[in-house]
């Protein structure tokens, strides 16, 4: 590897504000993964098609493996890890998924979180439909959809239901500094 | 596998980015949302020496409204036209058209500069922009020009812009009154690419009576196809689901669709014929609503 190129970064992830070089062909995915040891970001296809590598990026879901670490110089990111509470209590996402059997390798479940995470706070009574279309970029090799609409579906009840729900808003989480 | 290695340059300006464009010329790469390139990177298919990110050029990011058209920023992205009130209110078939784009996740990146120059003939934006007569304005440091869609796309993939032009801007006439519009896609799963695509514009006057339509396709040729020759047959008519049969029949003459692992070339064709109907009788329905 080639380190003459190295760029420097400066990027806030799950609230951290972390500085580090970058060679500019090292994908989000792997800054994420390899520098800041961020595993929970799992990288499938490495081309855009199975989501597995979805984070947030500046309020936006975005596929990791296709943006470059350099690109998230000054933005704000969100991953899975960001996702529950700081007392390690988790996220209604996580706890439906728990509940619902919506995940069973796991592989796609970080991508999917953060996936319906977005979709929920754009759109927080969805029909079933409406949640399998918000999903349909993600895909699950042990194809566990039928459970994964269900755990979102769970998600959406509890969100709603729970009167501090604003403070579990993925966005509101990674804005802090 | 990752990309290769390469230069990388973020220009603020459209001036900087030009003259980078300039000084590496074939060498250079401009990357936009970087999603369709950064797979093609990823898999080593494209191996540009320099990449030239335009991401940060925000003069390139806008949507502009004025009497006469709608003026659309390269640079600006797919989810940006999808919440667009504006757009929506004046130009829905962009606001449907562009929620047939991939996912959330491609829509929050992906741009209309990247999308109209990789020139998919599948991809949504190409078709919806010849649909609706737009022009597209590239520039150099040796000044700008603006082409038409039809001048623009030349086949699969394959423009007319210079090696060191950039795509700047898109300008869409403002539809006139008493329009209505539709956009329907056969896909093998929601996201996907389409296999064929109809894009339909119709105007009616005072009558009902059809005053113009245009009909587009997508995924039967290298560009987007604009097949006047069935929309003629609807000019003075009050538009009826069986006129518009008859009209649509024709294009199983017209077009020519080649044959992929995903389709014949003959079930293109029938789909063409059944999606070229779905549509523009949806557009005349909404024309007449109006
Ligand atoms: C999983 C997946 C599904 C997708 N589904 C669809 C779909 O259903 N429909 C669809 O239409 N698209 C789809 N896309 C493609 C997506 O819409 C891309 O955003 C789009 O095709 C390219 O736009 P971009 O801004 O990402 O361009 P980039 O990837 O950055 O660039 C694409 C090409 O255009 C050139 N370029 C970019 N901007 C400019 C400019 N301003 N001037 C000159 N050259 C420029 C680049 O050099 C490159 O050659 C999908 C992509 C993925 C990964
Ligand atoms: S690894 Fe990014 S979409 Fe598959
Ligand atoms: S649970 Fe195994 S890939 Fe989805």
């Amino acid at each position: 590897m080639t380190q003459n190129n190295l760029k420097n970064i400066t990027v806030t992830v799950n609230g951290k504000e972390h500085s580090l070089s970058v060679e500019p062909r090292m994908l989000l995915s792997d800054v994420l993964r390899d520098e800041l040891g961020l595993t929970g970001t799992h990288v499938g296809c490495e081309h855009g098609i199975c989501g597995a590598c979805t984070v947030m990026m500046d309020e936006r879901p975005v596929r990791s493996c296709l943006v470059f670490g350099v690109q998230a110089d000054q933005a704000k990111i969100l991953t899975v890890e960001g996702l529950s509470n700081a007392d390690d209590t988790l996220h209604p996402l996580q706890e439906a998924f728990r509940e619902k059997h919506g995940l069973q390798c796991g592989f796609c479940t970080p991508g999917f979180l953060i996936t319906a995470c977005h979709f929920l706070e754009e759109n927080p009574h969805p029909s079933r439909e409406e949640i399998r279309e918000g999903i349909s970029g993600n895909l699950c090799r042990c194809t566990g959809y039928q459970n994964i609409v269900d755990a979102v579906e769970m998600a959406a009840e509890m969100l709603s239901k729970d009167k501090k729900s604003e403070t579990d808003q993925c966005t509101v989480q990674a804005m802090q500094p | 596998m990752k990309p290769a290695v390469f230069e990388y340059h973020c220009p603020s300006t459209l001036e900087e980015a030009l003259q980078l464009l300039d000084e590496y010329g074939y060498d250079a790469k401009i990357m936009s949302g970087g999603q369709s390139l950064i797979p093609m990177m990823n898999m080593r298919l494209a191996r540009p020496k320099t990449l030239i990110d335009i991401n940060h050029i925000k003069e390139l990011n806008y949507i502009r409204v004025t009497d006469s058209d709608i003026q659309i920023g390269g640079l600006t992205r797919h989810y940006q036209l999808q919440q667009s009130k504006e757009i929506e209110q004046i130009c829905p078939l962009i606001t449907e058209g562009v929620k047939l784009i991939g996912h959330d996740q491609i829509r929050s990146r992906g741009t209309l500069g990247g999308s109209v120059v990789h020139a998919d003939p599948t991809a949504e934006l190409p078709v919806i922009l010849s649909t609706l007569g737009a022009t597209v304005t590239l520039a150099s440091t040796e000044g700008s020009r603006t082409v038409t869609t039809d001048e623009f796309f030349m086949t699969f993939l394959t423009t007319t812009i210079e090696m060191n032009e950039m795509l700047v801007s898109v300008q869409i006439p403002r539809p006139s009154a008493n329009t209505g519009f539709a956009i329907d896609e056969f896909t093998l799963r929601k996201g996907d690419f389409a296999i064929v695509l109809a894009a339909a514009s119709v105007t009616l006057d005072e009558q009902g009576r059809v005053k113009s339509a245009v009909l587009g396709l997508g995924g039967v040729d290298g560009v987007p196809v604009i097949l006047d020759e069935v929309t003629a047959g609807l000019i003075g008519y009050i538009p009826d689901r069986n006129l518009i049969a008859e009209c649509c029949n024709k294009i199983g003459e017209l077009v020519d669709p080649e044959p992929d692992i995903h389709a014949s070339g003959e079930y293109r064709r029938d789909l063409c014929i059944t999606y070229a109907a779905r549509v523009l009788e949806l557009a005349a329905e909404r024309a007449i609503k109006q």
